[in-house]
């Protein structure tokens, strides 16, 4: 007599111990990642925080202090209504001297651009209708061409003082308008993106912070009828 | 087993069977985050310490694991380190890790580590594994800042950011574009050829009878 053939012979593995094997696997997977996301996720917040503080501080050179307000129906209010959580809303920041007078908004906002979205915040005196600065939160605009909106200084610079509504021209055909961007030679998609970005933000904004304004008296008021 | 076994365990991987260089695998991140040093030596280190890891375990386990289920299981062993290696990336060097984009999380599908696994890890004891697992991740290494280096020099004119090329340097900055890595990658792979083929001629020149070379190498 003779046995089954040797491949049949060998026992198979047990359905259970594939599925206690992916089980467990999976179960300890789960638990390490849940323990480093635990320990990382505040990291990670606090970082986007602090680099968010940092551009505030740039594009509003320096405000003593700043006040976030939130975008709620179409209008700006400092009180987010309860229940509210804040990340659903757009925010703007308002900033302040040391005196309690008014610096400006800083804004940030995105549009797509030559890769993908380029975020920019940027510094707004409401009052005087100018821009105090531009920063490039995020974009992977291309390097060396792109990216020069973020590392070329005197395209950055351009944006402190100038009127809005911003208008790019090619550095040759500057007339010296004060609504005027040059924009950057071979990195013309990615200027004319940062301006688009500007002026849609302050397009869709400027409403709001109108009636914002006239609803709320402006701080250096406040501080004198005290 | 021999101290000879264990150094080429770890030798291996380093330069005569480097994953990048001779292997030709892990090319994807080879090709497209080495346009600075310091991207390079990220990647490095994060696929570094996911092979070692995976290598690691898939040793530990190798006993236990049921055939049928072993690739889901690596698989699974790898992701969780990249998953690790992705979260503790943005916590520590944010600005690298947006730098890095995608190609954290695709280390996942790096054929280089899955290879050691099913290759290496899977037979082989604890010990040997790991040595193994070095000396990959060592030669990864190296390849990424063979890559970096060249096309941040040239593309950027700079080493980490500090200046090396003095003067009025007009940066070639294709170098630190896409086909940048394609060129780079090419020129390297060429001289690595041309070392090889001469090393091998060398070695069979010595082999000739003494009169043979001795004409050889006059003419």
């Amino acid at each position: 007599m003779s046995g089954p053939p040797a491949i049949l012979a060998k026992p198979d593995v047990p359905a259970w111990r594939l599925f206690v094997t992916l089980g467990v696997a999976g179960a300890a997977a789960g638990f390490l990642l849940v323990f480093v996301f635990q320990l990382t996720a505040p990291i990670i917040e606090r970082n986007k925080a602090e680099r968010l503080a940092a551009a505030v501080q740039e594009v509003l050179k320096a405000p003593h202090r700043y006040d976030t307000l939130y975008v709620v129906d179409n209008a700006l209010t400092t009180e987010l209504p309860s229940g509210a959580d804040p990340r659903q809303h757009e925010q703007i920041y308002r900033g302040f001297t040391e005196e309690g007078a008014e610096i400006g908004y800083a804004i940030a906002s995105g549009e797509p651009g030559f890769q993908d979205i380029v975020r920019v915040i940027f510094g707004y005196d409401h009052d005087a209708g100018t821009l105090l600065g531009m920063k490039v939160l995020e974009s992977k605009e291309t390097p060396g061409l792109g990216d020069k909106i973020e590392k070329d200084s005197s395209f950055v610079v351009q944006f402190d003082g100038v009127l809005a509504p911003l208008a790019g021209v090619k550095p040759r055909d500057g007339t010296g308008d004060p609504h005027e961007i040059d924009m950057i030679t071979g990195a013309t998609i990615s200027s004319r993106t940062v301006i688009k970005v500007i002026n849609n933000a302050l397009s869709r904004l400027e409403p709001m912070l109108e009636s914002y304004v006239a609803s709320t008296p402006s701080a250096l008021a406040q501080e004198d009828t005290r | 087993m021999s101290g000879r076994t264990r150094q080429q365990d770890f030798l291996r991987g380093i330069w005569k069977e480097n994953p990048v260089l001779i292997q030709m695998l892990g090319l994807c991140p080879a090709l497209a985050v080495t346009n600075t040093v310091a991207n390079s030596l990220v990647m490095g280190i994060a696929t570094f310490f996911v092979l070692t890891g995976s290598s690691f375990l898939v040793s530990l386990v190798k006993k236990i694991v049921p055939n049928e289920v072993r690739i889901s299981t690596y698989i699974l062993i790898i992701a969780t380190f990249v998953t690790v290696a992705d979260m503790t990336l943005e916590a520590l060097v944010p600005d690298i890790h947006k730098a890095l984009g995608a190609f954290v999380a695709l280390i996942v599908v790096n054929c280089m580590i899955l290879g050691r696994q099913e290759a290496f890890a899977s037979k082989n004891p604890i010990g040997r594994s790991l040595l193994d697992a070095f000396g990959t991740g060592i030669g990864f290494m190296i390849a990424m800042l063979m890559m970096g280096t060249v096309r941040e020099v040239l593309g950027n004119g700079t080493i980490l950011d500090m200046k090396v090329i003095p003067g009025d340097f007009e940066p070639w900055v294709i170098f630190i574009l896409p086909p940048g890595g394609f060129l780079t990658l090419g020129a390297w792979l060429m001289v690595i050829a041309w070392w090889t083929e001469r090393r091998t001629t060398r070695a069979r020149v010595s082999e000739w009878p003494e009169g043979v070379a001795a004409t050889k190498e006059a003419a």
